[in-house]
């Protein structure tokens, strides 16, 4: 804890932030949350519990009732339309059901990752920059789908979209990841490359993510640290190893945990070993930076 | 309930008693539209006057009248058919073209998911009044206001067709994918730009179709309105058959019938090479 005092460390930081919608649901009750540079965190917790309101706070797509959240030490809670645009440049955000323009071509889709630093004229006519361009092939190529650009969204299958929706929130260099349910439409194996490819380009480009999931396992498999969501407010934060079947029953309810949190520390075994070593420490983030 | 060992007796009791939901949950007011109805039809039967041999009179008048325009005559007027046709499709482009750069607009003002109250209270009653007034009231005011010719002709088909398409590319707006637009504003996109890149693309086949629709009726419509003075082919139409040249309104009819068919061709060409 406390290397995670260090300030300037710190990419976001959520302060009492509280929602509560039209409807009189109290979605989130005075959440305190902070995420560090490099950091990957798993958020879970059931259906409702507030996992996508919290994650659309932060992007402000979702008008927090009250609290703070701050970017880089920056608050954008209450920034004007043109300032927030430019704080949403610096969040990607990565969707359940992939979001992608289904009638765009994969490159266009790419480059609308892009539309808060073109002009409008520009993002019509798709003039965009050259060196935008070369990002996204150079993006589509690290994904595995060089030979895509020019077919259309709704051609390609599940774990392809969700590939071209990362090159979308990548192309806006961002620092912070908001992924929501990334994994919801997809296989098992899918899931598990998907996830994979997103921990990866974190760690290659020392980013930070809040990763909304309902997949404990995968959660537990993938992720550095864990947040447990119920009914608005966080009763869980702590690694994936101290998630037990205690920590599990106070995020959903009682259940028999045994089977999840076994297949979750076997997957761990085979998965985890392999990429441990591109995890970002400190100290490279720091020449990054 | 379930948990009152239930048998297989009584799962066929609860079978032979389900039945499909009906229409009209209420059976008072179910019962009471069907009766109403059966009443109506019977009253509106037995009321209506019907003359018969009125009626069969009047069928030889009918095809007398249909003789009169055979052959049909296209050298005669031949300059006044061309002017007049020339002065319709030019309507009808420009009417389009105007009614389509405004019904875009209010279009998106009238989608409940992306106007603000007010702005949707007031783009729908613009819709509501465009489509209250059938053409032909519309073209009487105009002719009334700019005075006779293409122009009240050409405002009318514009004021028509904001009316038409702002509502249906109104609903196909409503319709649209919200994760779409939301993935552009999270982009940091600006607002024009989350509606060109998030709304447009899912909208753009039926903005098409509906513009090519539109194109078909404007120039069929341009025919009807030259009869109360705005102009277009109709006024060639309108006056050929005040004259009892009936020929040469054949030859009109044939020629709307023809350009009408073509635009159905081209409408179905350009809809398959844009899709």
């Amino acid at each position: 804890m406390s290397d995670r005092s260090l300030d300037r460390l710190a990419v976001l930081e959520v302060a009492r932030l509280s929602k509560r919608y039209p409807t009189g649901d109290l979605a989130l009750r005075e959440v305190d949350l902070r995420v560090d540079r490099g950091e990957v965190v798993a958020l879970i917790g059931p259906s409702g519990a507030g996992k996508s309101t919290l994650i659309r706070c932060v992007n402000q797509l979702v008008q927090p009732t009250s609290g703070v959240v701050r970017l880089d030490g920056t608050e954008v809670t209450g920034l004007g339309s043109r300032a927030l645009r430019r704080a949403r440049r610096r969040m990607g955000m990565i969707f359940q059901e992939y979001a992608l323009i289904e009638r765009l071509t994969v490159m266009e889709n790419a480059l609308s990752g892009r539309l808060g630093y073109v002009g409008f004229w520009r993002s019509w006519f798709r003039r965009f920059p050259m060196s935008d361009v070369a990002e996204a092939f150079a993006l589509l190529d690290r994904v595995g789908l060089a030979d895509m650009a020019n077919k259309r969204a709704d051609a390609l299958s599940g774990g392809q979209r969700q590939r071209v929706g990362i090159v979308r929130a990548l192309m806006q260099r961002p620092e912070l990841l908001l992924v929501d349910e990334p994994t919801a439409s997809l296989d098992p194996k899918t899931s598990r490359q998907i996830m994979r490819l997103i921990l990866e380009l974190c760690a290659e480009r020392g980013l930070a993510a809040i990763i909304n999931i309902h997949d404990v396992a995968l959660a537990r498999q993938f992720a550095m640290r864990i947040v447990g969501l119920r009914s608005g407010a966080i009763v869980f934060d702590g690694a994936p190893g101290s998630l037990d079947a205690a920590a599990l029953t106070s995020i959903y309810g009682v259940e028999d945990w045994s089977a999840t949190l076994g297949q979750g520390a076997k997957d761990a075994k085979e998965d985890r070993s392999p990429q441990r070593g591109t995890l970002p420490d400190v100290e490279r983030l720091a020449g990054l930076a | 309930m379930s948990a009152s060992q239930p048998t297989a007796e009584a799962h066929t009791a609860l079978a032979a008693q389900w039945r499909p939901p009906p229409l009209i949950a209420s059976p008072v007011l179910r019962w009471s539209l069907i009766l109403g109805g059966l009443a109506w039809l019977v009253a509106a039967l037995v009321f209506m006057e019907i003359n018969w041999a009125r009626a069969a009179e009047g069928w030889a008048r009918g095809v007398r009248f249909m003789a009169a325009f055979l052959p049909p005559d296209f050298i005669s007027k031949s300059d006044d058919i061309a002017e007049g046709l020339l002065e319709s499709v030019t309507m009808t482009v420009v009417s389009t073209v105007l009614g389509l750069a405004l019904s875009v607009p209010v279009a998106v003002g009238a989608a409940r998911n992306l106007a603000p109250r007010p702005i949707y209270l007031a783009c729908r009653s613009i819709l509501v009044v465009s489509r209250t007034f059938q053409e032909v009231l519309v073209a009487i005011l105009f002719v009334a206001m700019f005075g006779f010719g293409p122009l009240a002709g050409t405002l009318t088909l514009a004021f028509a067709t904001v009316g038409f398409v702002g509502k249906l590319l109104a609903e196909d707006i409503e319709a649209t994918d919200p994760a779409q637009l939301e993935a552009m504003r999270a982009t940091g996109g600006s607002w024009l730009q989350a509606l060109t890149w998030g709304i447009l693309p899912q909208v753009k086949p039926r903005l098409l179709g509906l513009s090519l629709y539109r194109v078909d009726i404007n120039f069929r419509e341009s025919a009807v309105l030259g009869i109360v003075g705005a102009g277009g082919i109709g006024a060639t139409l309108n006056t050929s058959l005040d004259r009892y040249e009936f020929d040469t309104a054949a030859a009109i009819l044939l020629l709307i019938i023809l350009i009408v068919m073509a635009c159905e061709y081209a409408s179905g060409v350009i809809r398959k090479a844009a899709l």
